[in-house]
């Protein structure tokens, strides 16, 4: 893509006119006094402090709390574009599930040659243990986050799948009430769907998958956190808040008759299903890294006997890898039998020499990322970086190229956000979240919308300068 | 409920109690400092020995100024009882157990952190003391009264007053034992103006002067003073008040669990030990000995709660 096509901006398309979803908004915009459009900036902004939303920065030395910067201009999306979206999504979904669990019993995909075998066996997050594990009502990913970018009226590319333990739920849920707090006109005059039941579908979606070892009608439910210094602690206590459940800590558990049981007031008591916000290899010392001191010691071996369902079930990384990535739209077809609905972005693998060579040559264009990275951390954007920092690039890729893919810089849309010099376009993305039970896929009609303040970045890391906003689903 | 959620529910509100409690006790200093002719610097080891930070202050201090015995009860991190330590480990253990607090509560403590840490950035000036201690306390009565008016009546809020109370008791036993001498009414002749302003420091460290008028007049007299801290029942710092309230969550909590745990016999003992009718009784056999093994046996109390409800492994 040219770096001088204009990108496509989803307020006022690519020529200026407002378009259709945002045309309630825009008008609404134009009646505001700035300076108290300014104010309730800054009101939202305390009202997010107060709440506690704040998320922990790594790599720093102490544990500094800070808040997501919040944007008051929301990001719409229309019910036609919502619709096709989401049969997209259910797809992907879909086979993701059917791959994992593939993977873990017959590899029939390898076996059929459209996934080679050494993509998954040398892959570190492929996890062996996993293979032959009977997983509760056969759900492997209970949530996914799928990160979608835009850069047409009608062109929609996944970035990322996210199938381990996707985080942001909690600002999608508390942005919109915050918006509904500041802004209840604004309500009236869209038509805007609700986003609300996310926990209470999060909670019975969860329920459903119970383990054999349960004898009760309604399980018992927990969420797993490593702790209050965890970045996204707030959404795990937000969550376990919200769907009436205990937030437990890995200090809490302890293996009793065979069961994954908590240390309450009253003696120990288990656990059926564990939402788990602890990366697979810190889930248990005897199983996976030995050193975990935020996991239970034979969580896994209760696992595989059936005595506790584990969301997400561990190995599901071998599903969002970015290696894997560029396999996605052949693993939609071989399970589903259909075209994948949703584009994926270009990707070249850099293990091969011939897409190697291309994407040395052309280090400036690309975006180069970690196989195993996330947050945004060791990648390169090639428009945007210095020659030396390319040059430096260029030595990593070689002394590792299996370590790293490339993919086109792509034109990301643009949504107006608020700043003091009135609205101005930034870039942003999509995560919406999606629930897997036994009964079916539930994709909440909203998402995560994260943006690039910085102008003219494409970098919408929270960890790395950006900011969120409400994401409006429209009812038409 | 998780036995860490207990631990994390009843810390939070000790290490508020404690906060709110170090400054009256620095105003009652700032306050004696200012209205008594020819006082030294002495009258703050008082101050810092009722708080309990007596020793911690030598260990890091040459010498005694007012300055630095109130930026030591204030704001030093070197102090874990200082307004600013307990502030922090109030907000922490909310943060741990955030999901057995009402909004309202959890907003209420997070944002008298947030407003305390800045107030408590630097150090405070003079002209700034009062107004600083009235927002300190204000802030920990937010959150107490938020407490009250939004949480359930269940195990959570027993765990929340059993941390309350047996903070504040130890609190007011330790005040008072650090000045139990000017109690007993052989040391000093009655009615000197030095030993008022002893007694008026006794009532204030408890914000106990108005409700001290109001049951027994204007005189301040130290045998009642004595009985008003330790055996009145409606006043809510004394002993008994204290101890009968711990008492009744206990018995809640027997309630609600179905069945007695050993700490409700150890709460027992100490109540009967609040039933004495009358303070002549421990005056006579001695108060710093009746204060010492009052504090004894809640700590004692106060470990056997942390067993019997499973605080840690």
């Amino acid at each position: 893509m040219a770096k001088d096509t204009p990108h496509f901006d989803e307020m006022l398309g690519r020529d200026g006119t407002p378009r259709e979803p945002y045309a309630a908004l825009g008008t609404w915009i134009e009646a505001s006094d700035p300076s108290d459009l300014r104010a309730k900036q800054r009101e939202a902004e305390e009202l997010f402090r107060l709440t506690g939303i704040t998320f922990n920065v790594y790599g720093r030395e102490e544990a500094e709390e800070r808040l997501i910067p919040f944007d008051i201009v929301p990001r719409v999306i229309s019910g036609n574009e919502w619709r096709k979206l989401t049969r997209g999504i259910e797809q992907r979904v879909r086979a993701i599930n059917m791959f994992l669990h593939d993977i873990y019993h017959r590899q029939e995909i390898i076996k059929a040659g459209r996934v080679p075998q050494e993509m998954i066996a040398r892959n570190e997050a492929f996890l062996p243990q996993m293979c032959g594990v009977h997983v509760p009502g056969g759900v492997y990913t209970h949530i996914v986050g799928i990160d979608l970018v835009r850069t047409g009226e009608d062109d929609f590319y996944v970035l990322e799948d996210n199938a381990r333990t996707p985080s942001g739920v909690s600002y999608m849920l508390e942005n919109r009430e915050t918006m509904l707090h500041m802004f209840p006109e604004l309500f009236s005059a869209n038509r805007v769907r609700g986003v609300q039941n996310y926990p209470a579908d999060l909670c019975a979606s969860l329920a459903a998958c119970t383990p054999p070892a349960t004898s009760q009608d309604r399980p018992t439910t927990a969420v797993l956190t490593p702790g209050i210094y965890n970045s996204a602690y707030f959404e795990h206590a937000f969550l376990a808040d919200q769907m009436g459940v205990e937030l437990v800590e890995g200090h809490d558990l302890r293996i009793v008759d065979g069961r994954v049981a908590m240390r309450t007031t009253l003696g120990y008591q288990p656990i059926d299903v564990l939402y788990r916000r602890v990366d697979d290899d810190f889930l248990d010392p005897l199983n996976f890294n030995p050193d975990s001191q935020l996991g239970v010691p034979g969580i896994f071996d209760v696992y595989r006997a059936g005595g506790i369902t584990i969301a997400n079930a561990p190995g599901t990384g071998i599903a969002d890898d970015k290696a894997i990535y560029s396999y996605m739209p052949d693993i939609v077809e071989f399970y589903t039998g259909e075209r994948p609905l949703l584009e994926n972005v270009p990707t070249w693998r850099c293990s091969d020499p011939e897409a190697l060579s291309y994407v040395l040559d052309n280090l400036a264009e690309l975006v180069v990322k970690e196989v195993h990275g996330s947050g945004g951390y060791g990648m390169l954007i090639g428009p945007t970086a210095s020659k030396k920092e390319i040059a430096a690039f260029r030595d990593k890729l070689k002394a590792k190229p299996g370590a790293y893919i490339a993919q086109p810089t792509l034109s990301l849309s643009t949504v107006p956000i608020f700043t003091k010099a009135g609205l101005a376009p930034r870039h942003v993305d999509l995560r919406p979240f999606v629930l897997v039970s036994p009964e079916g896929i539930r994709i909440t009609p909203g998402g995560l919308t994260r943006v690039a303040l910085k102008k003219g970045s494409l970098v919408v890391n929270s960890s790395q300068g950006g900011g969120t906003k409400d994401t409006w689903v429209l009812e038409d | 409920m998780l036995g860490r959620t207990a631990n994390g529910l009843y810390w939070m509100y000790r290490y508020l109690e404690r906060a709110e409690n170090t400054s009256r006790l620095v105003e009652t200093g700032q306050r004696l400092a200012l209205t008594r002719l020819g006082s030294s610097d002495d009258e703050w080891r008082s101050v810092l020995q009722s708080a309990g930070v007596w020793e911690a202050y030598q260990a890091h201090n040459e010498h005694l100024t007012k300055d630095a015995a109130i930026d030591w009860m204030l704001r030093s991190p070197n102090n874990g009882s200082s307004v600013k330590c307990c502030l922090e480990a109030a907000r922490s253990n909310a943060r741990s157990v955030r999901v057995a607090l009402t909004e309202e509560s959890w907003e209420a403590v997070n944002g008298a952190y947030m407003e305390l840490k800045e107030l408590l950035s630097r150090k405070l000036r003079e002209r700034d003391l009062p107004q600083a201690l009235t927002r300190i306390r204000r802030h920990t009565a937010l959150v107490r009264g938020m407490t009250h008016g939004t949480m359930l009546r269940n195990d959570i809020y027993d765990f929340v007053r059993l941390g309350t109370f047996l903070e504040r008791a130890d609190n007011t036993a330790r005040i008072l034992d650090v000045k139990y001498y000017v109690l007993l009414p052989t040391a000093f002749g009655v009615g000197s103006s030095i030993d008022n302003v002893q007694w008026e420091t006794i009532l204030s460290s408890n914000s106990a002067r108005g409700g001290y008028r109001m049951a027994y007049g204007n005189a301040v007299r130290p045998r009642e003073v004595a009985h008003f801290l330790i055996l009145d029942r409606r006043m809510p710092r004394s002993l008994a008040f204290c101890v009968s309230k711990i008492q009744d969550n206990l018995a809640y909590l027997a309630d609600d669990y179905g069945g007695r745990r050993p700490s409700h016999d150890l709460a027992d003992d100490l109540n009967r030990a609040c039933a004495v009718h009358d303070i002549d009784v421990i005056i006579n056999e001695g108060l710093h000995e009746y204060l010492q093994t009052f504090l004894g046996r809640l700590g004692g109390l106060a470990r056997q709660i942390e067993i019997d409800y499973r605080f840690t492994e």
